[in-house]
């Protein structure tokens, strides 16, 4: 009884360091100048996302999340910033008053979201630890099954779009031939 | 044991910030990347809803967001490359005009 208070508590702990963490490399994404140092941040809250997720007892999303996001679509965003050399705009506030409303507004978005969510959707409980969720084999074979069997048709859509994304691409940055 | 409300609040909080970035940031670069971050922030909330209901539909819904955030990368990012190319800045106050 006395171990598993000093678990839970653990937990809540290693959740509010990693919700701190979150948070602030968000925000330092947010007011970074240099939009390197953006991207950087934002690769730190995607690995600590990811570590939620195991928090959260889905080890596959996380691995996901890791390679797709962290890795793949933040090296694709580091090598546009390299490529343009876009790396510090100059400042150029062209409406004073666009900053303080944006924020105020926001804070009252967050604030309703929070509210709505909690009241209306009544999410009750406690996240289980991970240990204790079907965190093993078992669970990323009945992943896979409800993946290729409940959901094939969304899985197979997904890589049309994929395809469609590529060939999108491809063809924006094509160079077209000068006709004489 | 932590509350799911607290994964909630956190999840809100990011979000929020995702939206600021749109707001008040003129890099495109920038609110592109604050989009990804809200892109996130719901699939965090969604995570921790499948967890809660002990069901894996969720986390693969969370997959298929990933997927999606992939693709629009790939031509946000090539369509960013190409105003780069033409108009030689990405801030978004310059794009006004309807011509290239």
């Amino acid at each position: 009884m006395y171990i598993e208070h000093i678990n839970m508590t653990l937990e809540l702990i290693s959740f509010l360091i990693l919700a701190l963490i979150a948070v602030a490399t968000a925000f330092g994404m947010l007011v970074s100048r240099n939009a390197i140092y953006s991207a950087l941040f934002l690769v730190l809250n995607f690995v600590t996302v990811a570590v939620f997720y195991l928090l959260l007892g889905a080890p596959f999303i996380a691995m996901a999340q890791v390679t797709v996001y962290a890795g793949a679509i933040m090296v694709l965003f580091l090598f546009v910033i390299m490529l343009l050399g876009a790396e510090s705009l100059p400042k150029a506030e062209a409406l004073p008053w666009q900053r303080p409303v944006a924020i105020t507004l926001a804070v009252l978005l967050a604030g309703e979201a929070t509210l709505l969510l909690i009241t209306r959707a009544r999410p009750t409980g406690d996240i289980a630890s991970p240990g204790e969720v079907a965190n093993s084999i078992t669970n990323l074979r009945d992943l896979g099954n409800a993946l290729f069997n409940q959901y094939l048709l969304p899985f197979e859509v997904t890589s049309i779009l994929l395809l469609v994304a590529m060939v999108g691409a491809i063809v924006l940055i094509r160079k077209e031939k000068r006709v004489p | 044991m932590v509350p799911i409300n607290y994964y909630i609040i956190l999840s809100a909080i990011l979000f929020t910030i995702g939206v600021v970035g749109v707001l008040i940031r003129r890099n495109a670069l920038i609110i592109f990347m604050s989009i990804e971050l809200m892109l996130n922030a719901a699939n965090l909330a969604i995570v921790a809803f499948s967890s809660i209901l002990q069901s894996f539909s969720g986390q693969i819904f969370a997959f298929f967001v990933i997927a999606v955030a992939a693709a629009e990368v790939a031509v946000g990012l090539a369509l960013i490359v190409e105003i780069f190319k033409s108009k030689r800045s990405i801030d978004v106050d310059q794009m006004s005009s309807m011509k290239g």
